[in-house]
This record gives structure tokens, C-alpha cells and sequence, in this order.
């Protein structure tokens, strides 16, 4: 374990940004969000950003492919790959979590090359939480926010951040990174663990359990008559969706430029009424439908297709943005018989 | 800096003959520009096709993989996409991806078997493949027995093909059917459903379903009265999709994915979907 007091941070972050683009947490007026380090920013010590981390190798709109179309004929142009490597600091455990539930969507045969050369290129420098917030519940998905996987797992305590390589790009970085980093005992980082493991038996979430969802559960729930009314208000607005960092759906639409078409990849929402509408109809008419597609799916229909994991990892942001004050934790509760 | 190969990204096809089948159904042939065939593909997947700026949707794969030289689809005009394709000229440039999806069970668990195929309106695009195939390799299956029915003779697509070939082979039984009497039309008058159980079948036979839902559904009861079991009876599914590799999210029953993990199903396996289709 390595280790840099507080005050030689922004020379670490200078140091990492001279080789590679850094991103870090930032505070602004929307609250805390990811930026490219610049020399000036000061790392967020808010909780978590706005919105996931999913961006960075899942972005809300990515141009796939351009066409150049000239009477009957089209050209192909490609988009070109981005070959420089990027890291991201001070990602959370769950965010952290949710990149391996969406590499089992994008990485599954066959492969999405665009997410992978992201992967590929994208280095995760995870950050230890110490004060979780009342809407967290990332225990109940087995996440331990006090011990977050990445590329090199961080842990900021009073005076310093320690830092420990746990793959070998992780490993790379921080053997880079040796001027400025001095070896450490793992002690402060112990207590401080303890400390924060105790907070985290007295969150109100701390004892939902999901083991009524999971594998093979579809004909249990899918004709539940609750889903009716856990759905009565949900405005189909698709925030949930949008800030949640594993919801992966997304659209593909053409845009023309007046000098070509450029097709693009956005992300989409099962909330929307227009998600599943085709010519001769839609299968999911009322939001009720809508509604159980993205709760089934992340509790019965993920699991099932993934050796039982769940796809939510519990950073709470659904529960924080919802209009409606509907989320996850609710219908899991009415469903699941949870007190 | 490199290009991104990726199955989103599509290629070229030139659309080299249009076939007008009915007057809401055209038949295209598609070849790259090099005048080869896109891809292969095996009797019941799909292909996605589309016109840059307009859209891009999926489409049955109608001709059968033993044409090497070129693929066809059969396209009925109900939405935004297929009235563009449908204004295409021949020498029009599209683009086409896949192939995708999995495919009927042709060398597999058909072989040796009795076919009963039944078909309805635009339905039969998917099945011409499969049908074509069967005739190819001949000696594989047994008795073919061929249910189509449309609203009017019209409607019937591929009607030519039927009469010239189909109906000519050795050992294929082709029952035709219309919804409601014309003048000029001598042959049966009725509903698929009510018409399969009219005829009878032997049980031993595997059916295969394509139509409307309304026909899927009423078939498969009117098969299940006259003793068929639904594991001998596929059909093939279709819903809104974007990618056509199980990651949009579109297409996604249970925990199926119908661009994937269908768009083939036996209708046993069809039931243990929630019922959302």
C-alpha cells in the first residue's frame, strides 16, 4: 500500500494528467459530477456524482457510423477509435460494481467494440466511502463500500489518501506514480474501515434483502397485482433510468446534417412509451408494463441471464431523483415482503 | 488511431430487382456492390436493413440459404422505413447487417420429419425460407404439407412461385386459402385455422406457424384440438429491435432476447415467456 497526504494530492493529479486525461469528481452548482482534470480542480468529498459513472465507457450519445448519401449511392465513413488511455478517480464502490454488470451486456458475444475500447483504455481509481447516505444500499447486493474493486482502490482519510494496485494496469499507474507516494501500513486505513463498516449497520436500508428476487423468479412476480399500484404514479419521465448506472438500453437514430447522415447510439428508457411501439403495435401499452420491465428486469430477468446477480447495485440515486418518490427499494419491499 | 469494426456498423447492399407480390407486399433482391451476396445465413434469421436517415428495422431473411448468388426479403408497407423501401427504384443503395438471430432447427430436428407448414398473409416471408430449403435437400424431410392463407387472392405473396414450382414438386401438398369468396377463385374460402383443422393432419407432422398473432394463436388451438403437441409446433416471433445483438434492450421478454435468443421458438418454449408479446 502506498500512501500521499492531502496537501501533495494535486500534485499527484498533475502527475497522472501530464501522461494521461483524468477525470475526478468536482463540485459545481448541479452538484458533484466527473471532470477532466485541469490543473485547478479540487476533488468533490460529496458522497457520489449526479449521475453514474457509466459515461465514460457507455456515453448518453456516441456518433456509431456516418453516411454520405448521394442519389442512389451511400458511402460508409467509420468513426475512428480513440487509442489514449484515461483514468477516473474517485470512483464508488457501486459505480465501480455497475461497470461489471454492464461488461457482461456489452462484453457478451457478440462483442460491443465500442464499450470494449473504452474498457480498454479506461483506467478506474475507486474511492472508499466513510460517510454513506441514508438512501445507500449497496450491502444489500454483497458490495462492500469500505473495500471498492477498480484498478487501484483509494481510501482518503484525514490527512492523506492511501493507494493500493489491484490489476495490473492499476499496478503500472501507481509504480508510475512512486516520487510522490511514500509506503504505507494499512492501519489508519483498518480503523477507518471499522468505523465506517459500523455506520453502515445503522442505515434504515440496512437490512433490505433481496433474496426473494433473483434466478428464475418471472412467473412469481410477473403477474403480481402490486405492480399496478407501485406503478399508479410513475410519470414515465425516465430519470430513473438515465441516472441509474446500470441501465444499459439504448437507441440507434440517424441525424441529417444537410451534408450527410450521422447515426448515432443514445441511450433509451423500458419507461418510455415508445421503447417497444412497432408498426402493427406495442407490447407494452400502459406504464404499468413499462413500470415491471425495468424492476423485473433488474431483480428477476439480469439474474437469471447472470449466474444470479442483480442488476442494481444500490448507489440510491433512483430513489434521490425520483419526481415521485417511487423507486426500487419500494417496489422490493412490497414485493418481497421486506419490513 | 484505428476504424471501429463493430456488428453495429453496417455494409452496402444494392437492391437489384423488385418484385411487386401484392399490393402491400414487394419482394427485394439485395446484393453488395460487388454483386456478391452479403453475408450467409441459415433458413429463419434476420437481417437489418436500412435507408440512412430514415431507419433501420429488421427484416426476415426470405430467400433461402442455398441461393448463393444473392438474399431476398419480402417487406409489407405498415410504417415509416418499409413506405421509403417501397418508393426504392432499382440501382438504390441501402445498407444491411447481420445475419441475426437463431434459425429453425432445419438440420437438426426436422430431418426425417413430416413438415406441416402454415402460413398467413405476410407470414409466409419467414417460412419461404425454410420451405425452399426443405425442397433443396429433399431426401431430408418427408411429406411436405404447405397451409397458406391471405384476406384475397391478391395477398397471397409469392403466389408465381407457388403455382410454378411448389405445387409441382413431388410429395408437397401446397392448400391454399382465401378469407372471403372471389369470382375468380376455385379454391378454398376460410380462415387458416378453421382451414388445418378442416384438413386434418396426421400428429406425427412438425408444424411451422407464421402470421398475424390472432392466426398464431388460433392455429396452434386448432392444432392442439386435432392432437398436436406443442413442442411439434414452432413459430417464429418478432418485436421492436435496435441492435440485433441482445444489448438494447428492445426485444427483451423475460428473460429472452428475441433478436438472440429467438427469433425462432417451439411453442412449448413460447409459454414459458411472460406474457408480454
Amino acid at each position: 500500500m502506498r500512501k500521499i497526504s492531502l496537501d501533495k494530492l494535486d500534485q499527484l493529479f498533475a502527475e497522472i494528467s501530464s501522461k494521461s486525461a483524468l477525470y475526478i469528481p468536482v463540485d459545481t452548482a448541479a452538484g458533484a459530477k466527473f471532470e477532466k482534470y485541469d490543473g485547478t480542480k479540487k476533488m468533490s468529498d460529496a458522497l457520489n456524482t449526479v449521475r453514474s459513472a457509466k459515461d465514460f465507457f457507455f456515453p448518453q450519445t456516441e456518433n456509431l457510423v456516418d453516411f454520405k448519401v448521394e442519389g442512389k449511392t451511400i458511402e460508409i465513413k467509420e468513426t475512428v477509435k480513440e487509442d489514449e488511455d484515461f483514468v477516473v478517480f474517485g470512483v464508488r464502490a457501486c459505480d465501480v460494481k455497475s461497470f461489471e454488470i454492464l461488461d457482461r451486456v456489452f462484453l457478451a458475444d457478440p462483442v460491443d467494440n465500442f464499450y470494449k475500447n473504452r474498457r480498454d483504455h479506461g483506467i478506474i481509481v475507486s474511492m472508499a466511502c466513510t460517510r454513506p447516505a441514508e438512501t445507500c444500499f449497496c450491502q444489500t447486493f454483497g458490495i462492500d463500500a469500505t473495500a471498492p474493486a477498480g484498478d487501484i482502490e483509494c481510501h482518503k482519510t484525514t490527512d492523506a489518501v492511501y493507494l493500493e494496485a489491484k490489476t495490473d494496469k492499476g499496478a503500472k499507474l501507481l509504480k508510475s506514480l512512486n516520487a510522490l507516494t511514500e509506503d504505507a501500513d494499512a492501519s489508519a486505513v483498518e480503523a477507518q474501515k471499522a468505523q465506517t463498516k459500523e455506520v453502515f449497520k445503522k442505515l434504515p436500508l440496512a437490512g433490505l434483502d433481496a433474496s426473494a428476487f433473483g434466478d428464475g423468479k418471472t412467473n412469481e412476480f410477473f403477474n403480481a397485482p402490486e405492480w399496478k399500484t407501485l406503478s399508479e404514479s410513475c410519470l414515465g419521465c425516465g430519470t430513473c433510468t438515465f441516472v441509474c448506472p446500470t441501465c444499459q438500453c439504448y437507441d440507434i437514430k440517424d441525424f441529417n446534417t444537410g451534408h450527410e447522415v450521422k447515426r448515432f447510439r443514445c441511450w433509451d428508457s423500458c419507461m418510455y412509451s415508445d421503447f417497444t411501439r412497432m408498426a402493427h403495435g406495442n407490447p407494452r401499452l400502459t406504464q404499468v408494463e413499462r413500470f415491471r420491465q425495468r424492476f423485473m428486469h433488474k431483480l428477476v430477468y439480469y439474474p437469471t441471464n447472470n449466474e444470479g446477480i442483480f442488476g442494481c447495485v444500490g448507489c440510491g440515486r433512483c430513489m434521490a431523483k425520483c419526481p415521485i418518490n417511487m423507486n426500487i427499494v419500494k417496489v422490493m419491499k412490497k414485493l418481497g415482503g421486506n419490513k | 488511431m484505428s476504424i471501429i469494426n463493430d456488428s453495429l456498423i453496417p455494409v452496402i447492399g444494392v437492391v437489384t430487382d423488385i418484385r411487386i407480390d401484392t399490393p402491400d407486399v414487394k419482394t427485394f433482391r439485395v446484393v453488395t456492390p460487388d454483386g456478391k451476396k452479403a453475408f450467409d445465413h441459415k433458413p429463419g434469421q434476420c437481417a437489418m436493413l436500412s435507408i440512412p436517415g430514415v431507419g433501420e428495422a429488421m427484416f426476415s431473411i426470405t430467400s433461402s440459404p442455398t441461393n448463393t448468388e444473392f438474399m431476398e426479403f419480402s417487406i409489407k408497407k405498415c410504417g415509416c422505413l418499409t413506405q421509403w423501401l417501397h418508393a426504392m427504384e432499382v440501382g438504390q443503395q441501402i445498407t444491411i447487417r447481420g445475419p441475426y438471430g437463431n434459425a429453425f432447427p432445419v438440420d437438426t430436428e426436422f430431418v426425417g420429419k413430416d413438415m406441416l407448414f402454415i402460413a398467413g398473409g405476410i407470414g409466409l416471408a419467414p417460412l419461404r425460407s425454410v420451405i425452399n430449403y426443405c425442397r433443396h435437400y429433399r431426401d431430408k424431410y418427408g411429406k411436405i404439407d404447405i397451409v397458406y392463407g391471405s384476406r384475397s387472392m391478391e395477398d397471397l405473396v409469392d403466389y408465381k412461385e407457388i403455382i410454378d414450382e411448389w405445387v409441382k414438386d413431388d410429395g408437397i401438398d401446397v392448400h391454399l386459402t382465401i378469407d372471403r369468396e372471389q369470382p375468380e377463385w376455385t379454391g378454398h374460402v376460410g380462415f387458416v385455422p378453421n382451414y388445418v383443422k378442416e384438413l386434418g393432419f396426421d400428429t406425427n407432422k412438425t408444424a411451422i406457424l407464421c402470421g398475424p398473432p390472432i392466426m398464431i394463436k388460433f392455429t396452434l388451438a386448432g392444432l392442439q384440438e386435432i392432437g398436436f403437441d406443442k413442442t411439434q409446433v414452432y413459430t417464429t416471433m418478432e418485436l421492436r429491435m435496435k441492435c440485433g445483438i441482445g444489448k438494447c434492450g428492445r426485444c427483451n421478454i423475460g428473460s429472452k432476447y428475441v433478436c438472440k435468443d429467438g427469433p425462432v421458438f417451439r411453442c412449448d418454449q413460447v409459454d414459458e415467456l411472460p406474457d408480454e408479446y
